[in-house]
């Protein structure tokens, strides 16, 4: 499976949840797929969406997601560390793992050869890490929303993206509707 | 008066309970403040652009935020205040230390220091100076005017204003 068929297949568990989700590619194939208040959409900052889930995680008690990429987690590693040392129980870090960088043309990242993101989250010592094969990835994910344990979620899929449009929605209207949803 | 704890009282009148930091010299004694005071939640960051991001969280959450840097961190976080503070209009009160200014004693601060208010001026980011002491006073305002206004805000604390680096 690419990212986007996992998406559609855990669009009806997300739609439930605040979800962050990862710039470029990822962002507009759940925009397209099922786009909800509930979601944050990064339009830039790559690398972020790990740290901005679990800011909100830490701020308030509904369950987030953040739906990250290998090659974003890969630019910033410092947030694992930071994870694992500031525990929030409603917070969920799912890293789609496709061994590229795909919103710029699938070059490949080092996840596809020796280094193992699960490996280095369990280093930074986080407790719950889970990989899974992309097929899994609907019962990992309510799993781990089940469980009111922090998650770090690592899904093994192909490389690959879903023409779909750019997102256009002014970014202050993406924040002050999540904002409200958070809030609701 | 002692500073760090001025400071740290501002941050809290001002309503404000998630407070990223990292560390400088010149800032522990403040970081050490905000980390005893059980009105702020103090979660350290790896690098700059990482605890802008949690703050960004934060604020979404309903947290009030802040972040404690040093200057040289400018020319890490400028893609992140353009991309994701200032695009998406959230307020964020930057405390930093301004290395490179007067009584600095290592030469290579200074080559931060002589971008530090060129790169905010081009940000656009209104930018405070402490220099004395007495500059602190207008902290509480600087706070009340960043969330008003929900723009990142520099306040740059330099050696002067934290009394120097002692006997050198």
């Amino acid at each position: 499976m690419i990212r986007s068929e996992i998406l559609r297949e855990i669009a009806p568990i997300l739609r439930d949840q605040l979800v962050v989700c990862n710039i470029g590619i990822p962002s507009q194939e759940l925009h397209a797929i099922d786009d909800q208040p509930t979601n944050f959409y990064m339009l830039g900052t790559m690398g972020l969406a790990s740290s901005i889930g679990l800011g909100l995680a830490l701020a308030q008690s509904k369950t987030v997601i953040a739906i990250d990429g290998d090659g974003s987690v890969l630019t910033n590693l410092g947030t694992l560390p930071t994870i694992a040392n500031n525990v929030a129980d409603n917070f969920i870090l799912m890293i789609i793992d496709n061994g590229s960088y795909g919103s710029t043309g699938d070059q490949p990242t080092y996840t596809g050869k020796k280094t193992s993101l699960a490996g280095m989250a369990r280093a930074a010592g986080c407790d719950n890490v889970v990989e899974v094969m992309d097929v899994d990835t609907g019962t990992a994910l309510k799993a781990a929303i089940a469980g009111g344990k922090m998650t770090i979620m690592v899904v093994k899929c192909d490389s690959g993206n879903a023409k779909m449009p750019v997102i256009t929605m002014d970014p202050v209207v993406i924040r002050d509707r999540f904002m409200k949803a958070v809030e609701a | 008066m002692n500073i760090d704890k001025k400071i740290t009282d501002d941050l809290v009148a001002n309503d404000i309970s998630f407070v990223t930091t990292v560390p400088c010299k010149q800032l522990a004694g403040v970081i050490e403040e905000i980390d005893q005071r059980e009105e702020i939640f103090h979660i350290p960051s790896n690098k700059e652009d990482e605890g802008m991001g949690l703050c960004a969280g934060a604020f979404m959450g309903g947290k009030r935020p802040a972040i404690i840097m040093q200057n040289t961190a400018i020319g890490v976080t400028i893609n992140t205040l353009a991309t994701l503070i200032q695009y998406y209009r959230m307020p964020l009160p930057m405390l930093i230390s301004y290395r490179g200014e007067l009584r600095e004693p290592v030469a290579c601060q200074v080559e931060m220091a002589v971008h530090t208010k060129a790169l905010l001026a081009q940000m656009n980011i209104p930018t405070y100076h402490f220099h004395t002491q007495a500059d602190v006073e207008e902290l509480d305002m600087i706070l009340k005017y960043t969330f008003m206004c929900n723009k990142p805000v520099a306040i740059l604390t330099d050696a002067n204003f934290w009394g120097g680096y002692g006997d050198q």
